[in-house]
Parts: C-alpha cells; sequence; structure tokens
C-alpha cells in the first residue's frame, strides 16, 4: 500500500498537520464567502441604467428669492425661470437636447407611486419610480422606446410637485407593462395612478429607478415617465451632451446658467454632474468593499500557501535520514516527490472537508445577521479546487528538495 | 537571564530569515488588519457625551392613529405633543428640535449661496450638549422668546463664508430674511450625531450617516420655523401635507425632543409625566394610543443600531484573518522548536529547566510579536488612511489615539506568545537522553 509510508509519517507530526487543516478551512470558508460577496457587488455595480450614460448631465439647482406661494401667479413665475433656463441650454453648442427632469437613475431624488387597474386600487398594485418631465425627457435621457409613442409638446402640463392636474398619458417601463397586464397589451390601456386614470401611449424597454437603497430593490425596474414639468423654488434638468463634448458641455451649462442668475445655489458637489459621476458615487463604497475583500483574500491565500511551504520545508529537514534511508532503499526520486504530494493531497482534503462545512456555517450566520444570500455551491466548488491546487503548489518546491536527497544521507550520523 | 534568552532568541530568528520574515509579515498583516477595523468599531461605537450621557434622554409619545406605529412610538413627536411637552419644563434642560436645509448667502462675503442643513432648537440645546463656542455664544431665551432673527453657525460654515474671522454681529441672508450671527461654534464633532439618530432599525445596516457632521446653521426654534418655512423635513405622515415643508398642523412627526435628567427620581418623575400626557391625550380623543418610551442616549444609540453592518463585518472577518495568521504562526513555531530539539536536548542535559526552555521559546515568539507589532502599527496607519479616503460619513474621524496604539502592540504581543505558547510547552517537554542517544 502506497499511502502507508505517508499516514504513518503524518501520525508524528500530529499537531502540526491539525494546524495546517485549520488553517486551510479557515482561509477556504472566507475566501468562499469574501469571493461570493465580491461577486454579488460587482454584479450589482453592473446593472444597467437603461439610459445611454455616456454623454448624459444632471443639473440641479435652486434659485434665491424665488416665489414660495404655491397660487397660479407664483406658479407662473416659476415655470418662466424654468422655462428660460432650458431656453438658455438648449442654445448652447455642445449640447444636443435637453429636458425637465426631477430624476435621474441611481442619483437618489426618487418620487414614487402605484399603479392599479381601477380606482379604488383595488387588485393589481405594482410600485414605480415617477419620472416628471417633459416632451424631451426620453430622448435625452436615451431611453429605448419598444412600443407607442413619445410624449407631445401639448400634453405637458405644469404645476408644483403637489398641485392638483393629473396627467392623462404616460409613458411605462416594460416592467411596469408586464405586470399590469401579463398578456402583452398594455399600450392604449387606462390604468390608475394613486387612483388617478391616465392613458399608456409607449412602453420604453428599461429604465431603473433612482434609488439603489435596498427597500426599492424588489422594484428597481418600475419607471413611470409623467408628462409634467415640476414647478418650485428648485429645478432640475438632463442634458445630453453632443458625442465627446460631455465636459464642455458640463462648463458651458454652468456659466450659461451662472450668466442668467448668478445667486442661483448649483454648487460644484451636486450642482452640474454627469451620469457617469453619478455611478462612481453611488457604487463607490460597493467598490471600496469589493477592493478589500479581494485584498483580504489575496494575502490570506498567500500567507496560508507560504505557511504550508515554510511547515514543508521544516518536515523535509527533518526527515532527510529517514528520506535518505527510502532512497538507499530504492525508492527513486519520483516516489519521494509524490510521498509529500500525496500527503499534501490529504492534508489539503481534510482542510477542504472542513472548510466547506464552516463555509456553509458561516454563510448561514451572515444569512441571519447580514442580510447575505444564498452561497451558491459553485462557489464552494471553486474554493475547493483553488485550495487544493494552492496547496499542491506550495509542497511543490520543498518536495523536489526532498526528492534531491542523496541515499548516501542513510549512511551518515544526522 | 532574560538578556540571555534574547540572544539566544535573536540568534535563532537570524538562522532562517525567510521564515522569520514570513512570521513577522503574518503577524503584522493580521494586527494590521484587526487594528484599522477595531478602530473604527471604536470610534464608531463611542459614547458622543462621555459622563453626561447617562443624563440625556429621548421622551416619545405617539399621535399617530391605531396601529400605524408598529413596536413602540414612532421615532420623531407630532409638532402640538414636542410643544406641549417642552412648554410644560419637566425637565433640567430640554431642547426641540427640526431639521430642514435652507439657501444662504452672506452679503459682505464674495461666496456663491450656498444650500446647508440648518437645525431649529430651543436656547437649552448648547448647555445640554456641551457645544464649545469659538467666538459669541448661543441666543438667550429673551431672544427665543422675542421670536428674534439670530443664529448660531458652525466654524466650518464661518471659515467658508469668513474666512474663520469673528463674525459675531454680522448679517446672514437665510433663505428671505436677514439673521444676525450671534455666536460661532468651535469645531464640535460627536460621533454619532446623536440628536438627530433616528429610523435606525429601518435602514437594514446602512447607518453611516448617523455619523454625519452637525448641521451648519442653528436657530431658535420657533423663528426658525418662520424663517425657513416650507422646507421642514418630516419622519413620517400618515395623511396628506397641505404644504410640505410646513408641517405644524399636518398629520406629521418631525420634531425631536431631548431633555436632561440629572437624578433617578427625576427620570421617574418624568416617565410618569408622558404617560400622564399620553393618558389626558387619549381622554381628550387627540391619541389613539397611550404608549410611550423615553430610552437614554445609549440605549437610543443601541435602539437604532448605529454601527453600519459594513464595518462590523469588516471586524468579523478582520479578526478571523488575524486567527489564520496566528494558526499559520504557530505551525511555523512548533516546526521550528522541535527541529531544534537536539539542541534543546543537549541544554537540557547541561541543567536547564523545563521551564528555562520554556521561557526561552516564549521570549523568541515575543520578539516575532514586538517587530510584528510595529509592522502591525505601520500597517494600522495605512489601513486608517484608506478609510480616511472612503466616501463614507465618519471618514474624517479615523484616527489611531494613545489607546489603540498601545493596544496595537499589547495585541501583537499577546497574540504572538499564545501562538508560541504550544510550541514552547512541546518543546520543553523533549526527552533529552532521546536526543543526545541520535546525535
Amino acid at each position: 500500500m502506497r499511502l502507508h509510508p505517508t499516514l504513518s509519517a503524518l501520525r508524528q507530526h500530529k499537531a502540526g498537520v491539525l494546524l495546517i487543516v485549520l488553517q486551510i478551512a479557515l482561509t477556504l470558508a472566507i475566501v468562499c464567502n469574501a469571493i461570493f460577496v465580491i461577486g454579488q457587488r460587482i454584479e450589482r455595480m453592473n446593472r444597467p441604467t437603461g439610459t445611454v450614460e455616456d454623454g448624459l448631465i444632471r443639473i440641479s439647482q435652486s434659485w434665491f428669492g424665488a416665489p414660495a406661494g404655491d397660487d397660479a401667479a407664483s406658479v407662473e413665475k416659476l415655470d418662466a425661470l424654468q422655462r428660460t433656463d432650458l431656453a438658455t441650454l438648449r442654445n448652447l453648442p455642445d449640447v444636443q437636447d435637453v429636458a425637465a427632469s426631477t430624476s435621474m437613475p441611481l442619483q437618489g431624488m426618487i418620487y414614487s407611486g402605484t399603479l392599479s387597474l381601477n380606482a379604488q386600487q383595488t387588485g393589481v398594485a405594482v410600485s414605480a419610480a415617477y419620472y416628471y418631465g417633459d416632451e424631451h425627457l426620453r430622448p435625452t435621457l436615451g431611453v429605448r422606446l419598444i412600443a407607442g409613442r413619445d410624449f407631445r409638446a401639448d400634453e405637458i402640463l405644469h404645476r408644483t410637485l403637489t398641485g392638483e392636474a393629473a396627467p392623462s398619458v404616460i409613458i411605462v417601463s416594460k416592467p411596469v407593462a408586464g405586470k399590469l397586464f401579463p398578456d402583452g397589451d398594455a399600450l392604449g390601456k387606462t390604468v390608475y395612478q394613486d387612483g388617478k386614470p391616465a392613458t399608456i401611449v409607449g412602453i420604453v424597454e428599461r429604465l431603473q429607478t433612482p434609488t439603489t437603497a435596498k427597500w426599492g430593490s424588489a422594484w428597481d425596474y418600475n419607471s413611470v415617465l409623467e408628462p409634467i414639468r415640476v414647478d418650485g423654488a428648485s429645478a432640475s434638468y438632463a442634458v445630453r451632451a453632443r458625442p465627446g463634448r460631455e465636459q464642455a458641455a458640463m462648463r458651458e451649462a454652468r456659466k450659461a446658467l451662472l450668466a442668467v442668475d448668478p445667486l442661483r445655489v448649483m454648487p460644484d458637489s451636486w450642482g452640474i454632474q454627469s451620469l457617469s459621476q453619478i455611478r462612481d458615487k453611488i457604487y463607490r463604497a460597493d467598490r471600496g468593499m469589493a477592493l478589500m475583500m479581494a485584498a483580504v483574500c489575496l494575502i490570506l491565500v498567500v500567507v496560508t500557501a507560504a505557511g504550508i511551504a515554510g511547515l514543508t520545508s521544516f518536515w523535509v529537514g527533518q526527515r532527510r535520514k529517514q528520506i535518505g534511508v527510502r532512497r538507499a532503499l530504492g525508492a527513486r526520486r519520483i516516489d519521494i516527490l509524490r510521498h509529500f504530494q500525496v500527503e499534501n493531497l490529504l492534508i489539503a482534503g481534510g482542510g477542504v472537508l472542513l472548510g466547506v462545512v464552516l463555509a456553509l456555517a458561516l454563510n448561514l450566520w451572515l444569512m441571519t445577521h447580514y442580510e447575505m444570500a444564498r452561497l451558491p455551491l459553485p462557489y464552494v466548488g471553486i474554493g475547493v479546487l483553488a485550495m487544493l491546487v494552492i496547496g499542491q503548489a506550495a509542497v511543490f518546491m520543498p518536495a523536489r528538495r526532498a526528492s534531491h536527497v542523496p541515499p548516501v544521507v542513510a549512511t551518515r550520523a544526522a | 537571564m532574560f538578556a540571555y534568552y534574547l540572544d539566544l532568541a535573536l540568534r535563532s530568528l537570524k538562522r532562517n530569515k525567510v521564515l522569520t520574515a514570513l512570521m513577522v509579515l503574518a503577524i503584522a498583516v493580521g494586527i494590521g488588519a484587526s487594528m484599522t477595523t477595531l478602530t473604527v468599531m471604536h470610534l464608531l461605537s463611542g459614547d458622543p457625551l462621555p459622563g453626561r450621557s447617562q443624563h440625556i434622554f429621548y421622551p416619545q409619545v405617539d399621535a399617530s392613529p391605531a396601529g400605524y406605529a408598529k413596536g413602540g412610538p414612532l421615532d420623531m413627536l407630532d409638532y402640538r405633543s414636542a410643544v406641549d411637552l417642552w412648554s410644560a419644563h419637566r425637565a433640567d434642560r430640554q431642547a426641540l428640535l427640526a431639521g430642514s436645509d435652507v439657501k444662504v448667502r452672506a452679503p459682505d462675503a464674495r461666496v456663491p449661496p450656498l444650500m446647508v442643513p440648518m437645525l431649529a432648537t430651543t436656547s437649552d440645546f448648547f448647555a445640554m450638549f456641551k457645544v464649545p463656542f469659538r467666538y459669541g455664544s448661543a441666543w438667550t431665551a429673551a431672544d427665543a422668546a422675542s421670536r428674534a432673527r439670530v443664529a448660531v453657525i458652525s466654524s466650518n460654515l464661518n471659515d467658508r463664508l469668513f474666512g474663520g474671522a469673528d463674525s459675531v454681529g454680522k448679517t446672514l441672508r437665510l433663505k428671505d430674511s436677514d439673521v444676525r450671527i450671534v455666536g460661532v461654534m468651535d469645531a464640535w464633532r460627536p460621533s454619532p450625531l446623536f440628536y438627530d439618530v433616528r429610523a435606525g432599525r429601518f435602514a437594514e445596516g446602512q447607518t453611516s450617516s448617523f455619523y454625519d457632521k452637525p448641521e451648519d446653521v442653528f436657530m431658535p426654534f420657533f423663528s426658525g420655523l418662520e424663517v425657513n418655512d416650507g422646507n421642514f423635513w418630516q419622519f413620517t405622515c400618515w395623511g396628506n401635507v397641505a404644504t410640505p415643508g410646513h408641517l405644524q398642523d399636518a398629520p406629521c412627526v418631525w420634531v425631536g425632543l431631548w431633555v436632561q435628567l440629572d437624578s433617578a427620581a427625576k427620570v421617574a418623575d418624568y416617565r410618569a409625566f408622558i404617560a400622564h400626557y399620553a393618558q389626558q391625550q387619549k381622554a381628550l380623543g387627540r391619541f389613539a394610543t397611550t404608549q410611550t418610551r423615553m430610552p437614554s442616549l445609549m440605549q437610543w444609540l443601541v435602539f437604532n443600531h448605529v454601527v453600519p453592518s459594513d464595518v462590523k463585518l469588516q471586524t468579523w472577518l478582520a479578526f478571523a484573518f488575524l486567527a489564520i495568521c496566528l494558526f499559520n504562526m504557530i505551525g511555523l513555531l512548533l516546526a521550528k522548536f522541535l527541529r531544534r530539539s537536539s539542541e534543546i536536548g543537549v541544554r537540557r542535559a547541561l541543567g536547564a529547566s523545563r521551564g528555562a526552555i520554556f521561557a526561552q521559546c516564549l521570549v523568541e515568539a515575543g520578539m516575532v510579536g514586538v517587530v510584528g507589532g510595529i509592522g502591525g502599527w505601520l500597517l494600522t496607519l495605512l489601513g486608517l488612511w484608506l478609510v480616511r479616503r472612503q466616501p463614507v460619513e465618519y471618514a474624517d474621524l479615523a484616527h489611531l489615539d494613545i489607546g489603540m496604539l498601545g493596544l496595537t502592540f499589547a495585541l501583537a504581543v499577546v497574540a504572538s506568545l499564545m501562538a508560541g505558547f504550544l510550541p514552547a510547552l512541546r518543546a520543553s517537554r523533549v526527552a533529552p537522553a532521546l536526543q543526545l542517544k541520535t546525535l
């Protein structure tokens, strides 16, 4: 039996073997879960918004001394301010299109409500984010229209956020249409937004809601475009820059808007930002966590591999004489090499067996304490394979050194 | 004797430099990771008002309709209850607070208009929370009573608008009103920003916003409500709000009340007082329930799970990491000591006791710990520097204090001594005769 000498050698180093087994098990448990976290965060960061992100800019600002009331005269005055800004932006050389727009994917500012099939709001109820804006909103965002039409200029209402006027037409995202009308005949149908009727005139393929927070994750692509230019002391716009002119358009927009009203509040931090900047900001914590986990995995694996290599080379040094005797009795170099490789495979095998149990237990603990998902088995499988390969790689150098011990050692004193 | 052990340890460590470096590195990385996360934990889970927090309470009653608030009263008060409780003046000190964002312009400063957070509060706020002042002081009770247009600003806003100069007496344009500055706060950074902590149990662990900086503008409660009318934040509403941001008569909770109660008797009295108030309001038909709650400051922080779950997760991870590094070190030390069995046998035969061998081995392990501790300290500084570059609210808090620095070394040495214990024990049990025979 080839395994016999390996097993009996292992029995001589119970403590050392146990330590390596524990180390491999813990490393596997942590690395599996850490890689899973990395995978989840990357998946989250790669979700598409449904817009053409390159060249999309959000402007958010607030006027000083704007009318405060919600009487008709104040609303008209606020709307005039907003239309002046929109016209100013539209005339800029590097701006392709511009729209009144309260919200933007990833940005966080969200208005939402519930869509249902009757005024009493019984039966199907679909939560959705409302994107208020004008007829330019869909083309400016670059969201793909897959059925129906855009808003017409004469359909655009304007009012304060709490105003009474309700839109008669809306454009919904595909998931909203699908949930309200599973048969796929949503176009032209009347739905009720928080009890008020509106006709679906268009369907867009995909539009993420403005929030990435957990409370909105159950309906993260349920969006509705509303033909309403919202008037208030603050207003936001979506700007589509000409291809490759994003930075220039942002600079021009700042200059032009401040020329219209130098006293508006439009700070560098959130006044004018491109969607790529918004994306960068919103996912920075996820990226940080993924990078940290990756660093931890790498260091752990290196430490474990170094530990295996270190311990094995001690064993090799300790057993020089025995190796010499085995060589003198006819064992080939390859046999000695194999001996240490098989030994490591046995130890690593014990380690990963324990490690799989630990990994699943750790995952279970994380699931109860940190809202983590269940660890998919492929992750465990890859982890097991990786640990075995790392073990073999770590043991190779000391094992090769052992195989070069000459048989003559057997005849000398230790 | 100790010097001799040090010399022996040094010789032994020098004999295999790669291995020594490996052990030191493993300890350093493990200590660096765990001390970085532990420092962040320590900063985030501390007492924001040391020595005073046990006297500070957050009373709550519930004006919402039956069944609306589940598991106790809502996190804030409706306007009427808040003003009723506050004007009863039953506590040693008491502060109402309501938050909003306000547009600010300093007419005589060349800075574009800003949007900054503002807190409308009552004058006890500054004394109760021991807010330090750089210039001027808080407004007086008389200012508040006459609804004077006065404000206290943060040192940060003072730097931005006035370059850090004494701005007391100067005028700020807040929304559409002129307000006179009466005080400039000194640097004040409670961690967490305890008086604004709420809704933590709905945050699903994403609580880093509790560590934001204090507001930039503080105004007397009632004149603040007038000046920035229409911009106040609600916590939650159970009906329609006629004018958003104007919540005095809205079916909303949006006002916080903090009280200072200096003795256990006063605490009991105040609990009875709010319970009585709730019963009275229920009898009047304004409340649907009589449920009340009055956590102390620290209880309220615990109730809101203030420490973000990402930070807790990282701390667990770092300690698991340290454990792996220690297992690694135990294995290496074990191999190292046992390899020297023959040398140990000779020393034993020449009269060294088991205890002496054990001590000698531990000195060697401890030496690795000290060097690893220095490496760990450097890596902790690096780790905290990385934390400071993160876009989180608590980033600027991440610094190593003396206590944590001491703990770094203590942890490194204790960890390595623990790692050295088993190998040293094994080494001291080496039977001298057997080793001498094979020489």
